[in-house]
């Protein structure tokens, strides 16, 4: 197990930021770690990168404690901040090099690494701009190509697309998927379909707590329930529907109705002979797919 | 540990307040050595640079907690600080790197008043008639004050993520170990203590090293105070 993460606890004051949480991530495998604001994302990656404490519980990366040696880990870790701190009076290469020499690297091999990951990264033109003068796609950039500089084996990266535009966004998206090969990378997000593009395993945290650790399509298959909304010009009777699944008015003039579905591509084949059958004029008709975004609301406003 | 060193180096020359604190040191100890009546060598009739070593630590006092307060408290601030502390780098080395930056940056600072002392050679009567070892002495201790001054505004600096708060720390612990204690001794109801309040106190060993006898009490108080600074810092980080 690349990554595993057992059983940890973090207390701020009166309040429990995380209560015994534990998952595991694999290599090659993209763990989406999505929660609300504050429900201890970022608390669990600081923890798992050694720069938090835990009260309880321990984060092991290919079997070593992050608690026993906090400084082996940072080697086998590559770490984006939430909010990507960065030296602004830097050059991007100057920058890259730094790093590289906290992390043991020098000479022509840490030279090929950063020129290989400016290019990675798309930074070749920026290479030598200021890090203050970049806008935030390309610090963030920066930050991507500063966490992979030393060839970590785990990566892990704290909300690294919030604040890009949508261009930055599909490019980082791509970037992300390239570089996951052969790597266990955990993300954490709050944009859902960031994880439905990105992720092959989610786990969802709120308050502190673990509500749902599953692989994405497991959880989208458990309450995979699909929403068929149809309306009539005439009135409608709920009993005529109901034989499809749970039916329920969506107007006082009961002529437009929601149904939950299964299979909602067979649903919509009875709905229309239904509707045939009992000569009634179709108005619309649409079909809303359950996604992680609804099941993401459910789970964690439940909760 | 050697790259941190050299980004706190060309980080403190890349900017222009760092020139700025240079340039006001060696400007201000100039004008008083040279220019200032009331403290001039030139007026004062003997080969001496008493002057120097007298009003040194006194623009220490505000010039060093002005290079080191920005070492620790700027990085937690932007938030850098979780780069190296996730990096290989332990705490110790961190510290370290930053304080052998700083301390490089003062001694810096202090070698062009190496010049005086060529100078003063030259203005003895007759030629090369100062007092060789008391200036070298001095010297020494006032690199000795600095790397002490330099440790405390370390110290400080970890205190706080406000550069400004690390600044009065820095400048307030160095006033107290320099000169408060020297001048708690002179307080009647400290009489019992005077003795040991005084070899406490950092003035009372930079006066003892200006005799020109450089004694490994001297240099061990200097050292002791280093490290129990820096040993001091590795702890406010580590608590937090």
């Amino acid at each position: 197990m690349s990554l595993e993460v057992f059983q940890l606890t973090k207390i701020y004051g009166q309040q429990k930021a995380l209560d015994t949480v534990s998952f595991t991530a694999q290599k090659g495998e993209i763990l989406g770690f999505l929660g609300p604001n504050g429900a201890g994302k970022s608390t669990t990656m600081k923890i798992a990168t050694g720069y938090l404490l835990p009260d309880q519980g321990d984060v092991k990366i290919q079997g070593i404690s992050v608690l026993e040696k906090p400084k082996e880990i940072s080697k086998l870790v590559g770490y984006l901040p939430e909010h990507n701190p960065l030296y602004l009076d830097m050059y991007v290469k100057e920058f890259l090099s730094f790093i590289g020499g906290l992390f043991g690297m020098s000479g022509k091999k840490l030279n090929f690494r950063i020129e290989e990951l400016l290019v990675l990264c798309g930074l070749e033109r920026e290479a030598h701009k200021k890090i203050g003068q970049l806008s935030k796609g390309y610090r963030q950039r920066v930050g991507l190509a500063k966490s992979l500089l030393h060839d970590p084996e785990v990566i892990i990266l704290d909300e690294p697309t919030t604040g890009l535009d949508p261009n930055q966004l599909v490019e980082i998206r791509k970037l992300i998927k390239d570089i996951s090969q052969n790597k266990t990378l955990i993300l954490s997000t709050h944009i859902m379909q960031e994880v439905e593009i990105l992720c092959d395993k989610v786990v969802i945290i709120n308050k502190g707590k673990i509500v749902a650790s599953d692989l994405l399509k497991n959880l989208k298959m458990v309450s995979g329930k699909s929403i068929l909304m149809l309306e009539t010009e005439e009135k409608i009777d709920l009993a005529w529907f109901a034989a499809l699944g749970e039916v329920s008015f969506q107007n006082e003039q009961h002529t437009a109705l929601s149904i939950a579905v299964d299979d909602s591509h067979e649903a919509r084949k009875q709905v229309l002979q239904i509707i045939q059958g009992k000569q009634l004029t179709l108005l619309s008709i649409q079909v809303k797919e359950r996604n992680l975004e609804s099941i993401f609301h459910q789970i964690t406003q439940n909760s | 540990m050697r790259a941190l060193y050299w980004k706190e180096i060309n980080g403190f020359l890349s900017i222009l307040s760092g020139y700025l604190i240079l340039s006001v040191f060696l400007v201000s100890i100039g004008l008083i050595v040279w220019v200032f009546p009331d403290t001039s060598v030139l007026e004062y009739g003997f080969a001496d640079l008493e002057p120097l070593f007298f009003y040194t630590p006194y623009v220490f006092l505000f010039l060093i907690p002005a290079i080191t307060m920005k070492m620790i408290a700027e990085e937690k601030k932007t938030g850098t600080w979780e780069l190296l502390m996730t990096s290989p780098l332990s705490v110790q080395k961190i510290i370290l790197a930053k304080y052998l930056a700083s301390l490089t940056l003062i001694i810096f600072a202090l070698l062009p008043t190496l010049v005086y002392y060529f100078s003063m050679v030259e203005l003895g009567e007759p030629r090369g008639n100062i007092d060789h070892a008391g200036f070298f002495g001095s010297w020494i201790g006032l690199v000795m004050i600095g790397a002490v001054f330099a440790a405390i505004g370390i110290f400080g600096s970890s205190l706080t993520s406000h550069q400004m708060i690390a600044f009065i720390w820095g400048v307030f612990i160095s006033f107290l170990l320099y000169f408060g204690l020297t001048a708690l001794v002179q307080l009647n109801i400290m009489s019992p203590l005077a003795l040991f309040l005084e070899e406490l106190s950092l003035s009372y060993h930079y006066q003892s090293m200006a005799r020109g006898v450089i004694d490994s009490q001297n240099l061990g108080y200097f050292i002791i105070v280093i490290v129990m600074m820096l040993g001091l810092t590795n702890v406010i980080i580590r608590r937090k």
